[in-house]
């Protein structure tokens, strides 16, 4: 007979101030194999844990119970306690009163502590069917990889790869660098973002340790903790990046047009081209979707030849590259390259885009001067479309008067109902910059209230306020479009009580940051969740700030949440050191909770083996006939099989059918 | 005395009974009646726990799994899918209420989607009234 301990927690008065504790102390003491039930103050404290340990200690326990917050944070903590008292650690069984209970009944005093009640007996029940199980320990294969190569992919690698470990760094674009690449200068300093951030990208691209797979992408995902095994997608670049030097020719040469999308739009690229004039790699890549095969030259094919010359005709991207590195008659494959990689952990660093104005039918989207902060950004760069020249779009003269409008798609609950965070601060800083270059512009911004609370912060706003910008409380209506291009922003002026109509040249919008559509697909591919406002969530908001629910995989940046640079160096560093703890223990522990398989009442029928989500189940001759077997380092508990096997053969440890069907036993007696 | 129904619910960890541990986190309010069992995921959930909870009185049972593609081991809540919708067939047939039985998608993120979904389902339990039955192992 299993020797049942129950510990109620008050959870200060989280959990007493709503539950009667100690009718279900008493309660439990009633239900059957349970020998003690006490309760305390704060149960996870040490002199909470030491009722626990002590009872054991003491021959009075061995099972388990403690009803108190959730065993999602809670579970390891009182396992802990178990183990250290000599007692297997799977012996216990949490009852979730506070975060399913106390925590959402407080009108309802009586109906909170009956379910209390329920919620012990159920797990009282459970307790007892429990069985011993042992953690076992797999190696760390010796690497890391980082998704994405924005700033917080950047430090992250940079630092994994400064403890001594080897990191693959996977950035879809040719170049690494993200949304920071693209920032002229960035407050609170002003400090010229492509000086700090190019000699750090330089530093990964020479790094030893790293090894830097830029144009690629992860397609598939398989294994845990310590050995994920990840494919990625080399994509063709149609240039042998052995050969180039990134010297530029055949970009120069290429007649095609694209938008180019590092300068959101402004200018035209060809399909061949250089991510950006300081891009680590710095390589060229063709765009075959817009390459418009000159010379009739298609990939794959030999060349026509001239009837004039019988030479062969080359495209000129072909022909402008010194290197040899562009060869469009060799059988270059579209599908580029998969390689599978083996990594202890992972750490995603995707970072996020930013809305584009088409969402805004009311801020008058097809006016070229209407502009996102974005573009603004790259307006005033000096490796912009204008060399760094404030210019109009429309007419490529200079203006005289800009508006901004903040929080579009931001704090709005037609969009997104979060504050993307950076808006206010970058919007000041364009405002600055732009004051200081040209002193006679006149500069509007509308805010609906001005949000500065970082280091140094609130000082940059009132030094915009006095080289004589004009703040306005109160978010924009709309805009409507005027003759010459110019646009009138219909706004509101709290502080007056007033409409306000400004007549500008150009506006710009604070769109709202959000994760592209690709994040999704990614999500899925690693098992991340998403939070409500669409971002990838942590595991806990202030505890696991970087963690997630797949051990082994981390969070860094914007992925996570929108954030400035600062913010975002921080948890890249963050990050690196968190995913590199299981590389420095070197093994790390699977934890039992998986399915096995008894063959003496296997039939062979084989109805789990395509169900198994990891192809983790095969039929093997086992005596007389072939039966299931489930190879454990490919298991990962979600006991699908064993709700499927019609002989009852397959058990899921940790949820086998006793355990669950003693507690809907326990939850249909009438407590 | 009002009736007040008991539900036996069965959790996903990693979608709907996160979304419950949220509804507390943020105070969301829903009725008491419904007491969840946790399981890996919605595809351990077995039929027949659902039959047995219904067979030993429970007036109503609810499982909760994440969203198609969330699954965190890929295909588990496709299986719930098929295997629930065969369920619901064969408690029309025996002549239980159908609507006794509840299946939801919660994700981990969906606190207030939890509690709003307890309250209304309780509600529609409460229309049927209680089970009478009261057999099972
Ligand atoms: C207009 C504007 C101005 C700003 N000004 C400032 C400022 O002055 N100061 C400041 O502190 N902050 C500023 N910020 C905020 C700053 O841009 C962010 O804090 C920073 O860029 C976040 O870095 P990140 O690495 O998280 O994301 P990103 O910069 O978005 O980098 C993510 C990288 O991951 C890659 N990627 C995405 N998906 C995948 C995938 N599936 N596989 C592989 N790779 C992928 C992307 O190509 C990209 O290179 C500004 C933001 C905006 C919009
Ligand atoms: S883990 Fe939630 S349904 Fe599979």
């Amino acid at each position: 007979m299993a020797k049942v301990g129950v510990y109620v927690c008050h959870c200060g008065s989280n959990i007493a101030g709503v539950v009667d504790v100690a009718a279900v102390r008493e309660y439990a003491e009633t239900l059957p194999d349970v020998v003690v039930s006490r309760e305390y103050l704060f149960m996870c404290s040490d002199p909470g844990q030491e009722l626990i340990r002590k009872d054991i200690k003491d021959g009075l326990v061995d099972r388990v119970v403690v009803a108190a917050c959730t065993p999602r944070t809670h579970e390891p903590i009182f396992r802990k306690a178990l183990e250290s008292a000599g007692l297997n650690k799977y012996f216990f069984e949490m009852a979730n009163i506070r975060d399913q209970d106390s925590w959402v009944h407080g009108d309802d005093h009586a109906g909170a502590t009956r379910k209390a009640k329920q919620l012990v007996a159920s797990a009282v029940a459970k307790a007892a069917n429990l069985e011993a199980l042992e953690d076992t320990y797999v190696d760390v294969t010796q690497a890391a990889m980082v998704v994405g190569g924005g700033v917080a992919g950047i430090f992250a690698a940079l630092d994994l790869a400064n403890m001594g470990h080897k990191v693959y760094l996977v950035e879809k674009e040719p170049s690494i660098g993200g949304v920071m690449a693209q920032l002229d200068k960035t407050f609170p300093t002003n400090d010229c973002s492509a000086c700090i951030l190019t000699p750090i990208m330089v530093e990964v691209g020479t790094h030893p340790n790293i090894e830097m797979l830029t144009y690629a992408e992860v397609e598939d995902v398989d294994g845990y903790i310590g050995n994920f095994k990840v494919k990625v997608r080399k994509k063709q670049t149609y240039v042998d990046w052995t050969k180039c030097t990134g010297c530029g020719a055949c970009a120069e040469a290429c007649p095609a047009k694209v938008p180019d999308s590092f300068n959101c739009g402004m200018n035209d690229r060809g399909a061949a081209y250089i991510h950006f004039p300081q891009a680590v790699p710095k390589k060229a890549v063709v765009d075959m979707k817009h390459c418009l095969n000159c010379a009739g030259h298609k990939i794959g094919q030999e060349p026509r030849i001239s009837k004039k010359t019988g030479e062969p005709m080359l495209a000129p991207c072909e022909k402008a590259c010194a290197a040899d590195a562009i060869n469009r008659s060799l059988p270059w494959n579209p599908e580029g390259e998969l390689i599978e990689i083996e990594v202890g952990t992972v750490v995603l660093a995707t970072g996020y885009r930013v809305m584009e104005k088409e969402h805004f039918k009311e801020y008058a989207p097809d006016s070229p001067n209407v502009l996102t902060a974005l573009q603004m950004e790259r307006l005033i760069s000096a490796t912009g479309p204008t060399g760094g020249k404030l210019l109009r779009p429309s007419d490529g003269k200079k203006p005289k008067v800009l508006d901004f409008i903040s929080c579009v798609g931001s704090r709005d609950i037609r969009h997104h109902t979060y504050c993307s965070r950076v808006c206010c601060m970058y919007m000041i800083k364009q405002a600055r910059l732009l004051m200081e270059k040209y002193p006679d512009l006149e500069i509007y911004m509308h805010f609906i209230d001005v949000r500065t609370p970082g280091k140094d912060f609130d000082e940059y706003y009132t030094h915009a306020a006095e080289m004589g910008i004009h703040f306005i409380k109160g978010k924009p209506g709309g805009i409507e479009m005027l003759p010459d291009d110019r646009l009138r922003v219909l706004g509101y002026d709290s502080a007056m009580g007033e409409n306000i109509e400004v007549d500008a040249d150009l506006v710009i919008l604070a769109t709202a940051i959000e994760l592209p559509e690709d994040a999704q697909k990614l999500a899925q591919k690693f098992s991340m969740t998403m939070d409500g406002s669409g971002f990838f969530k942590e595991l806990h908001p202030k505890l696991k700030p970087v963690d997630t629910p797949i051990e082994g995989v981390f969070l860094a940046g914007c992925c996570q949440g929108p954030k400035d640079i600062p913010d975002t160096v921080a948890q890249a560093k963050a990050a690196a050191a968190s995913a590199a703890i299981p590389l420095a223990q070197k093994r790390v522990k699977i934890e039992p909770i998986l399915s096995e398989v008894y063959p003496e009442k296997c039939s062979g029928c084989g109805i789990c083996v395509p169900l198994c989500p990891y192809n983790a189940i095969s039929l093997k001759p086992y005596a007389d006939r072939p039966r299931a077997v489930i190879d454990m380092t490919q298991c990962k508990g979600c006991g699908v099989c064993a709700s499927a096997c019609p002989s009852g053969a397959i058990i899921l440890h940790g949820y086998t059918d006793d355990q669950i069907y003693s507690q809907i036993a326990a939850l249909t007696q009438s407590a | 005395m009002e009736f007040s129904p008991n539900i036996v619910g069965f959790a996903c960890q990693w979608c709907t009974y996160a979304g419950a541990d949220l509804a507390g986190n943020l105070r969301c309010k829903y009725p008491s009646t419904v007491k969840l069992i946790k399981v890996p995921c919605s595809g351990r959930v077995e039929p027949e726990y659902v039959m047995q909870a219904l067979a030993r009185g429970a007036d109503g049972v609810f499982v909760g799994g994440c969203h198609f593609g969330d699954c965190h081991y890929k295909t588990g809540n496709y299986k719930t899918s098929r295997r629930m919708m065969l369920l619901t067939k064969l408690l029309s047939d025996m002549g239980i209420a159908k609507d006794r039985f509840r299946l939801e998608w919660i994700s981990g993120a969906e606190g207030k989607k939890f509690a709003e979904t307890i309250t209304e389902y309780t509600e529609q339990v409460k229309k049927i009234g209680p089970n009478l039955f009261k057999g099972g192992k």
